[in-house]
């Protein structure tokens, strides 16, 4: 079996998707890291549900994808309203939850 | 032990009619404050009715059993359910409760304290009134739990919200201290639940198999309950949150507080800690004993070195709840009867007091006493009621304080078998002293703000005369019923004793008693 | 119910009505209380007319039982023992016994019945005068009915807890009468320190009560049927030789305590001459005929106690004669340095109280209740002419050396009565204090305690002394302040009403005739004799402080004394038979006692003594121990007579020196006086005495004394009062600030000061960037991580 490559790759996506989201300013391309992050884990998830022979990990793939559609919408929705209220989508000027 | 079942809809019904009352409140717009009134005081009115009720369907001969026993489903899944009845020892306090309530709210007619909105107000009166009625009546220790914390928001929101300047700060101090009471309290109650096999939470149940448990661990048990019902009494060290409490509390918080919210602590000690764990019990007497008499010398003292009426009364409740808890640290039938008459006799006297501390408020706008004098001659009746239950308060034979007073610190002579006699005998004659210490603190604090001529700044003709009047109408129709009853226990206390009596001596089998 | 047993086959204790229902006599004046309170603002003479029917009502039955009670004396033989009657009811029940409430009649409790009722009825109808118009008139009665109520109850008591429950009510009585007018903040302190100081003596009740329950308790159950509460039963078990020492001795100090500080004795005597803040009729009814013999009764009543505790009779020496005796001398000593005529009797009555319990720890119960008996009228009498001579003559003053002297002239009837009283309290044959405080003398005298005999006839001195002072400062010498027109006072809230009668026949100055007419000019009267509900109660208590002596009349022979025969308990085994099992079950006959072997007794003889208080009765108990009586002599009561002639005598010519012949050359010699000291070798020069007032006493031996003692107890005693008051508020105030606030308060303050830092330092990490937040995210994910994989390799 190729699992190791898929959690080779996983690893990378995940990676790349943890460095966006800390890099990054932008509130869509952090977004977009995380969808990568879950994407990730989705690979993972699959890998060891092929490799087990169970379907399990097919099931919850199915579950996270559902769940990142609704956070994708949800987030890009708040984006959009920061958007409108500051003609910026910048995260850095986001610190009004200041402790 | 045997239960009597006949008429078991009669608690449920005495305990929940006030939730009816506040679910016809909700839909009576905030405005119309006259029905809001009505509704309640109506709905506590019919609440006693029940009490009434159950007071004269109770079987006095069989006062040491369980009656109006229902038993019914409720949390199956955490073998909890709904146990309850009433035996000698919760009817007084169980009937006390409803009858406060409706004074209070009779009282409250108009004496809305600031910012008003009656119907928040009386709502959480009736709120109240159910958690405590439930918490005398449950004999599951969920239930009972359920019931012991549901009395918590009502009075944190009266304290928050209708208190004095600091009220924010009383009520948080309330809050937390209590809370942090009950934590120790429900880990107490789950360890006792796994500890007898995770069978059931029905106190019976508990009492049978609860003397099995380990010594040891009984004792960490009975700390865990310790903690939770001593702040609520409030036993020495646990004791400062209660005047801040009552201080900035509404005249009505702080007459429920101390008629009611006090007896649930001790009256857990009786109805759990004790039955439950009596091994426990005997190790922790000798201790519970001593905090009991260091709370009744030093809720004196710090009688004496107050300035504020208020937080005077307060500190005596220190005081008095400590000869309670010195006749329950006996653990003998002689105590805990005491202990008992003296949580009703307490309720009623302090009650009492701190109406008149309201009432007092309400006419001079403070309570400090270097600037109240002369009360008498300004409203002698106000005057002649504050000094009889001053003397009621100091154990005046003839009223009903002495005879939670005197029997304790006669029980002190000989506590149960097994019992550090010597220890207990210091104990009394401590406790005599601080029959002294009472008479001092409340005549010093009588002759202060009645006697003598009315201060230059409350004299006639200095602008207060629209304040100060006497004791009005609804004024006397809240406290009679007070006065008579302190009367009438102080003179014939047979009519409690007889009730408490065969109750106490069940409670105490495991004692011998 | 009734708890006696009349019948045996050799006698038959007759009872009666009034006897079995005595238990009324205290519910009468409670009754009248509640009436009052309610409804006697609305009737014509504002209550008063309840409080004089309820204690006319408690005489009547009083009365009553009295002669039934005789009638049973009389119907056995002398040497039997009489049941009292006693009865009880469930009064409350704990622990599955039940307590009663009832009635303890017998000879005792009868006669301090028949005292206070009587006393409670003259000095109600003199306050009807005294306080007319007073602007508490009606709680005035009130209170003193309530207090007669108290007194009574506490009389009739069948056991401790009701007799605590009378002694409580008469404290609370004693504190609203004495701060009465309590717009003075003299008069509520006064009232204030009287309720504290008889408080903290009550300690000892609660502590003494508690240990004789718990150690008589299971004996009397057993024996007798009756709570450890049961006078009767702590009577019996005291007697047994079964009780242990220890207890009955701490029991026995501990009530003691109680008694000392009710009935006023060294060292807590100190409230009661404040307590003369008070109306005078409360004066004369709480704090020198009834109340404070409370804790002389309490001795008599549980006497065995008392008797085995102290070991009385044993030695020579006992804590109760120690007392008395101490009590007699020192308050006769401060009676001479007051000037306030009831502060004077204030300390006669300590003295004569130290009397009473000097007779009581000496074995001499008889002349002690004898002596409460006698001293009741003689010095209610004194107390209620000291209200008359203030209310008619001195205006209101009570300073015998400002306001008063020369009265003698005005006041006829008062001054008489007063006469009699104080020849009745300085105990001059054939008044009646004579025949009582002579036989506690000469009783303390044969039972061997010869130092207290001495310090008895020192007492009798000193009370000639200082009674004739008062006398001469009062009725003779020159008018002086008020007494003589005088009027430096004005504005006396209760002078509202005088009665001009026709007594002021006598000759008298342009101020009497001026005042005689005008009733609108109330500040500007000289004096005058009071009217008549206010002389007829002196001259009824003047009337019987010359002939109750001859109730118990022992110089007469054996047939006077009747006291002895009706009052004293008789020391004879009582045999216990039929005793039930003590049950919680009440409302049945608890217990039936056979009276007792009379016929035993009689076989014996006239001498017959048992061996009651000795040893243990072998079958049946004792009630009461075997005491002594000292045989009559006249040439011991001739010395005690001259002793106090003497007094009389000595004081006398001192007064007249100081008070007619104020010479102005002898203020040189005051000051060298005070330059030498207290010195008492100048007692004997005249010269030296004549000039200061208070030096009076440096003759009479008594200055160093005197002055010392008051020394004492305005320093040291009210010093410990006051700055036991004091420290603990200054000690509360500490503990307050710093233990309740700082380090209780403090620990839990600190938890949230604790939760405050910690979350103050950990403010920063919310940075409120999203950036961040995810980094630590990571970062702890990652952690978590590392920590998994190492755990689990």
């Amino acid at each position: 079996m190729l699992v190791n490559q898929f959690l080779m790759l996983g690893a990378i996506l995940f990676c790349i998707g943890v460095y966006g989201v800390i890099a990054r300013k932008n509130a869509v391309l952090v977004l977009m890291s995380i969808e990568l992050i879950l994407n990730s884990v989705n690979i993972n998830l699959l890998a060891f549900s092929l490799r087990n022979g169970s379907t399990d990990g097919h099931t919850f793939a199915l579950y996270i994808i559902a769940v990142a559609a609704a956070e994708v919408g949800v987030g890009l929705a708040m984006v959009l309203l920061m958007y409108r209220n500051r003609r910026s989508v910048g995260l850095d000027e986001l610190s009004e939850m200041k402790g | 032990m045997e239960v009597l079942s006949d008429h078991n809809w009669v608690l449920t019904v005495g305990t929940f009619l006030p939730l009816v009352g506040v679910l016809i409140m909700l839909f009576i717009p905030k405005t119309d404050e006259v029905l809001s009134k009505s509704v309640a005081i109506a709905t506590a009115a019919a609440t006693l009715a029940v009490g009434i009720f159950t007071l004269i369907q109770f079987n006095y001969d069989h006062a040491d059993k369980m009656q109006f026993a229902a038993d019914a489903e409720w949390i199956s899944v955490i073998k909890s359910s709904y146990l309850i009845g009433i035996d000698g020892i919760s009817l007084p306090l169980y009937f006390l409760s409803m009858v406060i309530t409706l004074l209070v709210m009779i009282y409250s007619w108009n004496h809305v304290p600031s910012p008003g909105n009656a119907k928040a107000f009386f709502i959480l009166m009736l709120v109240l009134q159910t958690g405590m009625a439930g918490t005398f009546i449950a004999r599951d220790l969920i239930l009972f739990f359920v019931f012991f914390e549901l009395v918590l928001l009502p009075m944190y929101f009266m304290i928050g919200v209708w208190g004095g300047e600091n009220r924010q700060y009383a009520s948080l101090k309330f809050f937390l201290y209590t809370m942090f009471g009950s934590a120790l309290m429900l880990v107490a109650f789950l360890a006792l639940f796994f500890k007898t096999g995770a069978e059931s939470f029905s106190i019976p149940y508990l009492i049978e198999n609860g003397a099995g448990i380990a010594k040891n661990t009984q004792i960490w048990i009975f700390a865990g309950m310790f903690v939770g019902f001593a702040v609520k009494v409030p036993m020495f060290p646990f004791h400062t949150w209660l005047p801040d409490a009552h201080t900035q509390a509404p005249t009505q918080g702080s007459v429920i507080l101390a008629a009611i919210l006090l007896k649930l602590g001790t009256y857990g000690f009786v109805r759990i800690a004790i039955p439950i764990l009596p091994a426990a019990a005997k190790e922790w007497a000798p201790w519970i004993g001593l905090l009991a008499v260091i709370g009744i010398i030093y809720g004196a003292l710090g009688c004496l070195a107050q300035t504020d009426m208020k937080r005077l009364i307060a500190f005596s409740s220190v005081a008095h709840m400590g000869y309670v808890m010195l006749g329950i640290s006996t653990l003998t039938d002689f105590g805990l009867n005491a202990a008992m008459f003296g949580m009703v006799a307490h309720g009623l006297i302090t009650g009492m007091l701190f109406f008149i501390a309201g009432s007092v408020k309400e006419r001079y706008h403070t309570l400090e006493i270097k600037r109240l004098s002369g009360m008498l001659v300004q409203m002698p009746k106000l005057g002649w009621i504050l000094g009889f239950s001053a003397m009621a308060s100091l154990g005046l034979p003839g009223l009903a304080g002495f005879w939670g007073e005197f029997p304790a610190i006669l029980s002190a002579y000989q506590p149960a078998e097994g019992l550090p006699v010597e220890t207990f005998r210091t104990y009394m004659v401590i406790a005599a002293i601080g029959t002294v210490f009472a008479a001092a603190y409340l005549l010093w604090l009588y002759q202060r703000t009645a006697f003598g001529e009315p201060t230059a700044e409350f004299a006639a003709g200095h602008g207060h005369d629209e304040d100060i009047h006497d004791v009005n109408k609804f004024e006397w129709i809240a406290w009679t019923p007070l006065l008579i009853a302190i009367v009438v226990f102080g003179v014939y206390p047979q009519l409690m004793f007889k009730v408490l009596d065969p109750a106490v001596g069940v409670t105490l089998k495991a004692f011998g008693g | 119910m009734l708890v006696q047993a009349t019948e045996t086959a050799e006698t038959v204790l007759t009872s009666g009505w009034f006897l079995d229902h005595a238990y009324i006599i205290p519910l009468i004046p409670a009754v009248a209380f509640f009436l009052i309170i309610f409804f006697g603002k609305r009737m014509p003479m504002k209550g008063s007319e309840f409080g004089i029917a309820s204690m006319v009502g408690a005489l009547v039955f009083s009365g009553g039982a009295a002669y039934q009670w005789i009638q049973r004396v009389n119907g056995v033989s002398e040497e039997a023992f009489v049941e009292p009657v006693i009865k009880s009811w469930t009064w409350w029940q704990n622990g599955g016994f039940s307590f009663g409430i009832g009635q303890h009649i017998d000879g005792l409790s009868l006669t301090i019945l028949v005292v206070v009722a009587f006393i409670s009825t003259l000095v109600q109808i003199y306050s009807t005068e005294y306080l007319h118009g007073d602007r508490r008139y009606t709680h005035f009665f009130a209170s003193l009915t309530l207090f007669s109520a108290g007194m009574l109850n506490m009389v009739v008591a069948e056991n401790m807890i009701q007799l605590i429950l009378g002694w409580e009510i008469m404290g609370l009585c004693s504190f609203m009468l004495i701060g009465h007018w309590w717009e003075d903040g003299a008069n509520s302190r006064a009232a204030l320190k009287a309720f504290f100081t008889t408080r903290t003596g009550d300690i000892g009740l609660l502590v003494g009560t508690s240990v004789l329950f718990f150690a008589a308790n299971d004996w009397t159950q057993k024996n007798l049927g009756v709570s450890g509460f049961s006078i009767r039963g702590l009577s019996a078990w005291a007697l047994s030789g079964t009780a242990g020492q220890a207890a009955i001795t701490v029991g026995a100090v501990a009530l003691f305590i109680a008694c000392i500080g009710k009935s006023g004795q060294f060292p807590l005597h100190t409230w009661l001459p404040d307590a003369m803040a008070g109306p005078t009729p409360v004066s004369s009814l709480l704090h020198s005929s009834t109340m404070v013999v409370a804790g002389v009764f309490l001795v008599a009543r549980v006497y065995p106690v008392f008797f085995e505790g102290m070991n009385i009779l044993g030695t020579n020496v006992n804590f109760i004669v120690v007392i008395g005796g101490v009590t007699i001398v020192i308050a006769a000593a401060l009676a001479f340095v007051q000037t306030d005529i009831k502060k004077v009797l204030a300390y006669s009555t300590v003295s004569q109280l130290g009397y009473m319990m000097m007779g009581l720890g000496a074995g001499a119960w008889l002349p002690a209740v004898f002596h409460i008996f006698t001293h009741a009228f003689f010095k209610a009498c004194l107390f209620l002419a000291a209200g008359s001579i203030s209310h008619s003559a001195s205006h209101h003053s009570f300073d015998m050396k400002k306001d008063m002297g020369g009265l003698r002239k005005f006041m006829p009837i008062t001054f008489t009565t007063w006469i009699i009283s104080t020849l009745a309290l300085c105990g001059v044959f054939p008044f009646s204090g004579f025949f009582s405080k002579d036989e506690i003398i000469d009783n303390v005298g044969y039972s061997g305690y010869s130092l207290f005999m001495v310090i008895g006839l020192v007492g009798a001195f000193l009370t000639a002394a200082y009674m004739t002072r008062a006398t001469y400062l009062t009725f003779f010498g020159s008018p002086r302040g008020a007494a003589a027109g005088e009027h430096h006072d004005e504005g006396h809230g209760h002078d509202a009403h005088d009665s001009h009668d026709a007594h002021d026949a006598h000759g008298h100055d342009a101020h009497d005739a001026h005042d005689s007419h005008g009733h609108d000019d109330h500040a500007s009267h000289g004096p005058r004799e009071s009217g008549p509900l206010i002389t007829i109660p002196l001259i009824i208590l003047a009337t019987l402080a010359i002939g109750s002596g001859l109730l118990n009349a022992v110089p007469f022979g054996e047939n006077w004394e009747n006291l002895k025969k009706w009052v004293e308990p008789r020391a004879e085994v009582v045999n216990v038979t039929g005793v039930k099992e003590p049950s919680g079950s009440h409302g049945e006959s608890r217990f039936v006692l056979t009276a007792p072997s009379g016929v035993v007794a009689a076989e014996e003889g006239g001498h017959h003594k048992s061996d009651c208080g000795k040893k243990a009765p072998e079958s049946g108990v004792c009630y009461a121990p075997q005491l002594n009586h000292a045989p009559f002599k006249w040439s011991k009561a001739a010395l005690s007579l001259g002793i106090v002639f003497a007094g009389m005598i000595i004081s006398w010519l001192l007064c007249v020196q100081l008070y007619t012949r104020k010479n102005k050359a002898l203020v040189g010699l005051t000051q060298r006086n005070k330059v030498l000291g207290a010195g008492y070798a100048f007692l004997a020069n005249k010269y030296y005495l004549d000039h200061l007032y208070e030096k009076v006493i440096v003759r009479s031996i008594a200055y160093p004394i005197s002055r010392g003692a008051y020394w004492i107890n305005q320093n040291v005693l009210d010093g410990i009062v006051n700055g036991a008051g004091i420290g603990s508020r200054k000690i509360a105030g500490w503990v307050y600030r710093n233990v309740d606030q700082r380090v209780v308060d403090g620990a839990v303050n600190g938890a949230g000061n604790a939760a405050q830092g910690a979350g103050g330092a950990l403010q920063p990490v919310q940075s409120g960037k999203v950036n961040q937040y995810g980094a630590l995210l990571f970062g702890a994910a990652a952690i978590g991580a590392l920590v998994l994989v190492i755990i689990n390799t």
